[in-house]
């Protein structure tokens, strides 16, 4: 086992940005001892039981990978369903990403708010008049490129809490922005444009051979029913359909629904 | 312990690109806290960390929020909208004296001699142990 403090690792690890989780015994023998668990390394530390170490390394990985932070129960020697230890295990994840395709309003609109919510956001177009820093000052990342070689650099790097929206309503990128998100991991894709624009466009993704279930993983036309009109309500509508995405939710109001506001 | 007899906590509040209550969970609060935590420690200040583990109802702050507590008082990070972090404080200067480490619940629901109530109503559950792994 490692000399270095448990927490210095856990620290050097959120310096460096590197993902990293950390499960604390908080309930149950050896209350307090610790296990953490990064990428492709070797776990560190103990729970106290080489079985209980065992499975709480796996589902910390898990966790960790999905970015979810919580409790889950074990029993002393990592059993299932039952719960002689509670264990906090706690994901430190690097922020979500969003790519956006297009650097038009809505895009700008868009950043805004994905930086809201701690997205980092890279803004791609294929013209270098429009795909400039100056008109995207939020965005962590500006570049002038085609949206399948953008992908096919940073698409292997995308997971379901990753977001790709589509804005340029253009066939000639929209049907390549598409087809390359579809061949990654990423957990939403959202694609722009009126019912017509997403019939006809349809119809050009069937043409360049996507199936039905490519089809299904589409969000499109993007956005949830609000009514947005505006770029920053359209931003908004965009926003909220990734989080109702997360929380496998339909978006009705609070007004017409009952119990609960936090489930 | 009544959470009165000590002078507020400082809450930092919302700082420029500091998401409150997101479901997407961003490089950790943790981090919030570590320029503090580094000082402590080159001082040879004793620490504990309260962390929230978990929430029931509306919380402020979901799981993973982190506060740390030095023995000489001061305080970094935030585990509430600064309902309880005065209770904290107490509880988490107790870690440091005894050693102990364990779950402390805070909520309306609370018969506990330290039950501080949330303004938004829920319920809060903390890991508060030593800085000492």
């Amino acid at each position: 086992m490692s000399e270095t403090p448990l927490f210095d690792v856990v620290r050097d690890a959120l310096r460096a940005e590197r993902p990293v989780a950390l499960a604390t015994v908080i309930e149950g023998p050896h209350t307090g001892a610790k296990l953490v668990v990064r990428p492709d390394e070797d776990p560190l530390g103990s729970l106290g039981d080489p079985d209980l170490d065992r499975v709480v390394a796996r589902d910390t990985a898990g966790e960790l990978a999905a970015g979810r932070t919580g409790v889950r129960h074990y029993g002393e020697r990592g059993e299932a369903r039952e719960e002689a230890v509670a264990v906090f295990i706690e994901s430190f994840a690097p922020p979500p990403q969003m790519v956006i395709f297009g650097a038009v309003d809505f895009t700008a609109a868009l950043v805004r708010v994905a930086k809201v919510l701690g997205y980092r956001v890279t803004v791609c177009d294929a013209r270098e008049v429009f795909a400039t820093r100056q008109r995207f000052p939020l965005a962590d990342e500006v570049v002038v490129d085609w949206p399948d070689r953008l992908l096919a650099r940073v698409g292997p790097g995308l997971g379901q809490r990753d977001a790709v929206c589509i804005l340029t309503h253009d066939a000639k990128f929209d049907v390549p922005a598409v087809v390359s998100s579809l061949a990654t991991q990423v957990g939403y894709i959202g694609v722009m444009g009126s019912r017509r624009t997403h019939e006809d466009r349809t119809g050009r993704l069937v043409e360049a051979g996507v199936d039905q279930s490519g089809l299904d993983r589409l969000r499109s036309p993007i956005g949830l029913d609000l009514g947005a009109r505006t770029p920053e309500e359209t931003a908004i509508s965009i926003v909220a359909e990734i989080i109702a995405l997360h929380t496998g939710r339909t978006a009705p109001s609070l007004k017409d629904t009952h119990g609960a506001i936090h489930r | 312990m009544v959470a009165g007899l000590l002078p507020p906590a400082a809450d930092p509040g919302v700082r420029p690109g500091c998401v409150v209550a997101f479901r997407t969970r961003h490089t950790g609060r943790v981090k919030e806290i570590l320029a503090d935590l580094d000082r402590w420690q080159r001082q040879g200040k004793r620490v504990a960390v309260a962390r929230v583990v978990d929430i029931e109802g509306s919380g402020p702050r979901l799981p993973g929020a982190a506060m740390a507590v030095s023995e000489a008082g001061e305080v970094a990070g935030s585990v509430s909208g600064g309902c309880v972090e005065g209770a904290v404080v107490v509880e988490a200067l107790d870690a440091i004296e005894r050693g102990t480490r364990r779950i402390v619940t805070f909520g309306y629901s609370d018969d506990e001699a330290f039950a501080v109530g949330l303004t938004c109503g829920g319920t809060i559950h903390l890991f508060i142990e030593p800085l000492d792994w």
